[in-house]
Order: structure tokens, then sequence, then C-alpha cells
């Protein structure tokens, strides 16, 4: 089950947070911190699973962006990382080549987006046009 | 006053614009203090937008919990945008504890029996995200009856919202089960999906629905035998894997449903087989899927030929240049080396090359399955990459590694003098990391190894002169010099090259490390002790030694200034006793199986100077070695045949009674002895943790004038008792006391069968 999904970008920011199980927000700002410190401080060549308390984290670094998700034990690690791949992508074909301002100045869409693929922490939809499909009518609506 | 109140996007723009955390904090108080305006106000209009900069806000990691009313409000009302923001902020903002959540509750059963398609996903998702026990159960009818509605889009988030109602309130199962079979039909593979996972939480949850399950295993393997070998498709396919994510899913239900199964686990055979050949392994996906296929074939009732070709994917996946791979090999390499352990050997080079790893992740992994993989015929090589593994890895791992090595040489030492060396080397490379009970196995291990003497207390005063720092190296060095300064004075040693050492340099030595502000207080009280053996050993005058045990009876530190001044006074006044109480210790005992005490003697205050056979050192506390028969150490005799002792003769060991239902109530003290002023107690604990052992603790106290000296006290128990008291008969215990009392020499052998019958029972 995944825990928590998170992108922060170099700096420690948070660009996007979705929890799955309950946490208070003071802890969430220091799960942020640590995260993204022991993801900062792993090099390139390094392997992309860390092991964090009773979590394991899977990070993937795309440009200045860290997307890492937290999961518990049942999980199996290469597919999240295969799975962080697809939700780029999805963005990526959203957005036409998304960069981290789409990201910050259309959280509520991203947010739909991620809605769509992970429900109560189970990957519910992974096909492109199907998780786009609601979302662009509601553009068009929006438009019109 | 009315202020245009910002958009979603001015608000980002201005948090960025913030130079300094201070500039931002004002920035967004400042909003914040509009939006609670507008929200008194009860601004219908904008007050998404209002809720949308909260939630911006809120996730920077600032309070939002005035917003929560908000949130109930949007999503009452008609309009989309408005309810898709109250959802979002439901989902973030509220959750169980607070009690305003359960407000929601009859908007979303509204908003689900609606029918309109969007709305539905947006309150299922709020649902499954937030949704307490309460609602659950409240809105269970709701769901079931979207999950057989026609439109896929809602389908699939019912059936992921009915997972997070069964996981909080588990007597819904049997409203979602009879819907599963039917939805497994479906070509759908968002709806495929969500099944898989509903059928996977009803199962984990109970057996019972895992052997109703256990049917639909010949459709799974069917669904997944589609899937593989259907051509490329572009619906699904991720890097020419096809929806590698359906395929994971099943293959961890069918894991489960084939554990300890034999019919299933023959049905998946061939599938796992085809998955495990024909997946293409250049792409992550499909490693993805193959690492899954492998921990199912390990999980069930597997051909043994599967299992092979499983273990030999995980060899492969080692050897793979990208190092998740070799870290998923690792971690289930682990899982295997307790089942296959012989497969998992055939890997052991490569493990060893991943210890070498800079990986911090993978040198974790690596290191326990190395330390998995030591066996008889490896640990000396293992031992080498161990140790030289624990030079130079991050000192988080050194405390693990330091024990890892430890226990596997006490496991598998080939000889003596190789473990001795092992556990010199580790304490010199990681004093500081290794566990308390290192000093007393290793004291135990040389006190044991008669041959090896001479060439332990040389290495150890060769490592000590180097390095006084490492506590636990100076304590077990402290106690070989010690117990074997003769050996060590007397030079000759074939092992190692002879080395002159001088009385003054081992006396300078220990001084050294009595003073030095490193060392513990333990370790004090170690160089201390071996400075006073060390007056029986060494031939020389014993004047600095009493200089220095004289200074050492003004210390600060209450438990060195008592040895000191026991110690001077042994010197003073008790000179002829000296040799006898300081001689060469014998074999401690190593600590049994939890289920053995012994009975202690207490010690008495200064004035009586007993024979105490052991001053304190902390590795005897556990074993005070008071019943050894000490063969012929104190003079005393040989033991009366009648008093049957357990054979070896070493240690009684006292019982360990059957299960006594608890509570245990209080055993009297038992008074056994009395004779002209000495008296012998018996007094019975029953520890709380474990009601079916007792201790037994001998007390003597001397109310009369005179001393007693070379006290002795033997007890021992008949033969059958010595384990277990099945027949519950009532315990005996025969008691042996030898004595001089009043210049009297005074011997005593009694039974005592009076014991309270709780003791017993």
């Amino acid at each position: 089950m995944i825990k928590f999904f998170l992108m922060v970008n170099k700096q420690g920011q948070t660009r996007l947070s979705k929890y799955y199980e309950h946490a208070d927000i003071n802890k969430r700002t220091l799960l942020e911190t640590e995260v993204i410190k022991s993801c900062l401080s792993r090099s390139n060549e390094q392997c992309s699973f860390i092991e964090y308390k009773d979590f394991k984290l899977i990070y993937r670094q795309y440009a200045a962006l860290f997307i890492v998700v937290g999961v518990n034990d049942t999980e199996n690690e290469m597919a999240i990382y295969e799975f962080i791949h697809n939700f780029v992508e999805v963005l990526d074909e959203y957005f036409s080549r998304v960069s981290e301002l789409d990201i910050m100045f259309n959280l509520d869409k991203v947010h739909i987006i991620l809605d769509e693929m992970v429900l109560n922490g189970c990957i519910v939809e992974t096909n492109r046009a199907r998780i786009l499909a609601p979302l662009l009518i509601l553009d068009k609506m929006s438009e019109s | 006053m009315v202020v245009p109140s910002l958009k979603l996007q001015d608000l980002i723009e201005e948090i960025r614009g913030a130079k300094t955390q201070a500039q931002e904090r004002e920035v967004i108080q400042k909003e914040c203090a509009h939006i609670r305006a507008s929200f008194r106000d009860g601004d219908p209009v904008h007050r998404h937008r209002q809720l949308a900069k909260l939630l911006y806000v809120h996730m920077l990691g600032y309070p939002a919990h005035f917003g929560q009313m908000e949130c109930l409000k949007l999503i009452a009302s008609s309009r989309f945008t408005d309810k898709r923001v109250g959802y979002l902020g439901a989902m973030l903002l509220l959750d169980e504890r607070h009690d305003a959540h359960l407000l929601i509750t009859n908007s979303i059963k509204n908003d689900l029996s609606q029918g309109i398609q969007p709305v539905q996903g947006l309150a299922l998702c709020t649902l499954s995200t937030m949704g307490s026990a309460e609602m659950c159960r409240d809105l269970a009818p709701e769901v079931e009856k979207l999950l057989l509605q026609p439109s896929p889009y809602v389908r699939k988030k019912a059936i992921l919202t009915a997972v997070h109602m069964i996981r909080k309130v588990p007597e819904l199962s049997s409203v979602f089960l009879p819907p599963c079979a039917q939805l497994l039909h479906e070509r759908h593979h968002g709806i495929l999906l969500g099944t898989i996972t509903l059928i996977t939480e009803l199962c984990e949850r109970s057996p019972a629905a895992l052997r109703h399950f256990r049917k639909v295993v010949p459709q799974l393997v069917h669904i997944l035998r589609t899937l593989v070998t259907m051509g490329y498709s572009t619906e699904h396919s991720i890097s020419g894997v096809s929806d590698p994510f359906l395929q994971v899913q099943i293959l961890r239900l069918l894991r489960i449903l084939g554990r300890n199964h034999e019919e299933s686990s023959e049905t998946m055979n061939d599938l796992l087989a085809q998955v495990a050949t024909n997946t293409d392994t250049s792409r992550n996906a499909g490693n993805a899927v193959l690492f899954e296929t492998v921990l199912t074939i390990m999980d069930i009732r597997s051909a043994a030929g599967l299992r092979v070709l499983a273990v030999n994917i995980l060899g492969r996946f080692l050897l793979n240049s990208d190092r998740n791979i070799r870290y998923v090999a690792l971690t289930s390499l682990l899982r295997l080396v307790q089942s296959d352990h012989s497969a998992v050997q055939r890997h052991r080079p490569t493990v060893v090359e991943c210890l070498r790893e800079t990986d911090a992740s993978l040198s974790r992994r690596a290191l326990e399955l190395s330390l998995a993989l030591v066996n008889s015929s490896n640990v000396r090589a293992m031992m080498q990459e161990l140790q030289a593994f624990l030079e130079s890895c991050p000192p988080d791992l050194r405390a693990d590694c330091a024990s890892g090595i430890l226990l596997a040489a006490e496991r598998f030492a080939p000889t003596k003098r190789w473990h001795i060396d092992t556990i010199l080397h580790v304490l010199t490379t990681a004093g500081t990391h290794v566990r308390d009970d290192a000093v007393a196995n290793l004291t135990q291990l040389i006190g044991g190894a008669q041959e090896l003497h001479a060439y332990s207390v040389r290495r150890l005063y060769n490592a000590l002169a180097e390095d006084i720092s490492q506590q636990p190296l100076v304590q077990v060095a402290a106690w070989c010099i010690g117990e074997y300064g003769d050996l060590l004075l007397a030079g000759n040693c074939e092992e190692i090259e002879p080395l002159q050492v001088d009385e003054e340099e081992v006396l300078a030595l220990l001084e050294k490390v009595l003073q030095s502000h490193m060392s513990l207080p333990a370790t004090r009280g170690y160089a201390l002790t071996a400075l006073m053996k060390l007056s029986t050993r060494l031939c020389g005058d014993n004047n600095r030694i009493r200089q220095v045990v004289s200074i050492y009876g003004s210390c600060l530190d209450v438990e060195l200034q008592q040895r000191a001044v026991e110690y001077d006074t042994l010197f003073r006044k008790y000179d002829h006793m000296r040799a006898a109480i300081l001689e060469k210790m014998p074999l401690v005992e190593r600590d049994g199986p939890q289920a053995d005490e012994e009975a202690k003697e207490s010690k008495e205050a200064a004035q009586l100077s007993e024979a105490a056979p052991v001053p304190t050192e902390p590795q005897a506390s556990q074993l005070l070695d008071l019943l050894d028969l000490l063969d012929g150490a104190s003079g005393d005799v040989q033991h009366p045949p009648h008093l049957d002792p357990s054979p070896g003769g070493a240690l009684v060991h006292l019982l360990d009674l059957p299960c006594v239902p608890p509570p245990p109530a209080p055993i009297p003290d038992l008074k056994v002895f009395e004779r002209e002023g000495v008296q012998l107690n018996l007094s019975f604990i029953r520890p709380p943790e474990n009601p079916a052992l007792l201790l037994i603790t001998i007390t003597a106290t001397n109310f009369s004038e005179g001393d007693v000296t070379h006290f002795i006290c033997q007890a021992a128990v008949p033969k059958l008792f010595r384990i277990l008291n099945p027949n519950k008969a009532p315990l005996r215990l025969k008691l042996r006391l030898t004595y001089d009392h009043f210049h009297q020499s005074v011997q005593e052998i009694f039974e005592v069968n009076n014991l309270p019958v709780e003791s017993w029972q």
C-alpha cells in the first residue's frame, strides 16, 4: 500500500504532497525534510530504494524535482518505480513537456490526475487516455 | 472596503517572490487573514478560490483547520468546481479524529445516488481516503450498488473504495465478497486491477475467504496467460510489457492463494515458468514482473525445477549493472537463505562483491546476506572479507557487523586460536561498537583454552600497549594480564616472536590504564584487580602494588574505593591468605538455557572475611561459581558419597518446576540451620516473567562474635529433580556446610525436607 506521494524540489520545497494515511501536520513537514535529505545525499549511481523507519522509499529524479513514494513492505519496489515514470508520462502528455512551474501553477489539476491513478494507496488506472479523459472533458466544459 | 481576492496563481507568484522565510510567512499570514474574513462573510462565489489558496498554504505546512467547515459548504453546493475543491479539501483537511467529518456523510450519500459520474468519482475518492468506520457502515449499500453499474469509470473507483471499507470495518467483507467472482470476468483493466486488490484484501483478512477464492485460480491463470501471450497492444503496454501492474497484482494474489496448497500450486506451475522465461528483461517493467514471479515461486509449493530457475534468475539479477535490481535480488535471496541454503551458496562470491559497494542500502543488505551464508566450510574466507568490510564500513553498520562477526565466529570457529584472533581483531577495529557480553565471552573463551594462555596474554599485552582507549579490549587485556601475568613474564611462547617484558613495564601499563581519563569505572575495577593478582604472580616485592592500592583507598568512586580498601586489608591483615584467594580462576561455565539458576550466597559486610571465592568480576556476576568443587583448593575434603550432585559436579542446577498457574503467592522463608549463632536461611522467589522457575537464595548469617572463616556451602538435589518435577513430589534439598568457627572446624550435612508447600507445587 502506498503511504504517501511527494514531489519535492532540490531546495526542499514541497510541490505536491498526498498522504494516504493520516499524519499530523508537523510530522509531515519533518518527514518531508528528512526524506529529501536522504534522497539528496545519494549519488546517481546508487539505487533508488531507501529504507526509512518502517517505510520503503522509492524515488526518481527528474531535473530538479524528486518524486518520492513511500510504501509499506508488501509492495513490489520495481513496480512502483515504473509507476512513478508512468505518472510523469501522463503529466507530460497533459501539459506538453511538463516542467516544475506547470506543476506549481496547476496543482489542482495534478491532484485530479493523481486521484485518477491512485485510490486509497492502491494503483487503479495506468492507461494514459483513460486517466486524462475526464480532465479533458472538464477543461472543455470550463472553456465553453 | 472590498479588496478583490487574489486568484490562486497570483498567490503562488507572491509566495515565490518572497526572498526569505520571514517574508513568506508574512505574505501567507496576510492572506490567511483575508481568507478567514471571507469565510466569515460567507461569500459563496469566491469560496472555492479561497479554499484552494488555503489548501496550497496547508501544503506548505501552515495551519489550515479553519477551512474545515468551508469544505462542507462547498461539497453541498451544486457547482462542480465548488464540489471539486470541497472534496479535495475534505481529503486533505478532515480526518476521523475530528467529529466534523461525519457531517459530510449525508452529502456523500446524495452525491453517490445522483448518478452524475464525475461527482460520484469525487465522492468515492474522498470516501476511500478519509472514510471512518461509521461513515463506511452508513455508505456501504450505496457503494455496493455502484459496483454493479455499467460504467467502468465509477466501478473501478467503487471497488477500491470497497477495499478501504473492508480495512476499516471487517464485517463488511461479507457484503463485498459475492460480486467479486462476477467482476473477474470483466475485460476492463481498471476493474480487474481493482478486483484483484479487493480479493487480495479479503483473502488476507479471513481464511474462509481464502478457501472460497481458491476456486478462481484457473481463471486468474487464464487472465495472466492472455496478458503475457498477447501481442503488442498500445493500450496498456509499458516498454513492451503488457500492463505490468496488473501482472504484478495477479502474481501477488496467486502467491497468497497458492501458499501451502498443493492443488493450486500445481495449476500455477506452468504459467509461472512461462512468465519467467518469456518476459523481456531489458527494461525495468519486465524486471518488475520477473521479480514478483520469483517471489511467488518461492512462496508456493512449486516444483524443484522451478525453484532452481527462480534462484538462477536472482543470480542473474545480482550480476546486473543496475543497482535497483541488485538491491531487490539481495533482499529476496535473504528471504530464501533459510529454505534453500545450498542454492544460495552458489552465489556467494557475487554477494561478497556487493559488500564493497559504496551504496548504503546495498551494503547493508549484502552484509545481512553474507552473515547468513557463513558456514563451517567457508568461514575463514568469509571472515576475512567481513573483517575487511568492518574496517571500511559506515558507522551505522559497524555495530551490526561486529556482532554478526562475533556470532558467526562463535558458531563456526575452526580452532580456538583462530577464534581468539578474530575476536581480538574485532575488538581492536570496532571496540566501541561491540555488545556488552563480548567481554564476558572472550574471557571465558580464553580461560577455557589452556594451551593458548601464553599466546593470548602476549597478544593482548601488545594490543594494550598500543592503545588503551577501546574499553572492551582494555578490560579483557587487564583480566588476562592479571590472570596469566607469570606466563607473560616467562617470555617464551612459540607462536609469536619472543618478547622480553619487564615486571615494571607491566605494572606501569596497568597503572596507566587506572589513571587514564578514558577508562570507564568498570575498566578501572578490572585493572585494580589485575594489579592485585599480579602481586602473587610476580616475584619482585609488592611495594609498588601496595602503594597504588592504598592510594585508591581514598578514591571518589565508591566501587573502586571499596575494592582498594579490601585489598589493602588483604595485604595488611590477611597476607597469609592472599595467595589462596588470588589463585588462578577456575573455568567459569557459560550461562546455560534460561531455565537454570543457582543458589547464591550473599556476601557479608566487611568484618567477616569469608573465603569469598571471587571478587566482583562482572562476567562472574551471573555465575558465581561457588559450588564448583574446587579440587583441594581450600584444603577441604572429598565429598561423601551419599551426596549425589549432578553429573560432572560442576554446577548444581535448581529446579525448573512445571508451569504453575498464576498468580504466584509469596512463599515464606525457611530457616534450615542454626548452630552457635551461625544461621542459614532459604528464601524463595518466583520471577514474575517466568513463573515456572523458582529461585532459591541461601543466606548465611553469623550472629556470634567469632569469625567464620573458610565458609563453603554446597547444595544438591536428588537426580530426579534435576530438570523437571513432573510428579510434583515434595522438594528435597541436601546442604553441606564446612567452616571454621571459634577456631574449630565444623562440618555439617543435613537434608531439608520441610520446604514450604508452595515451592514445589
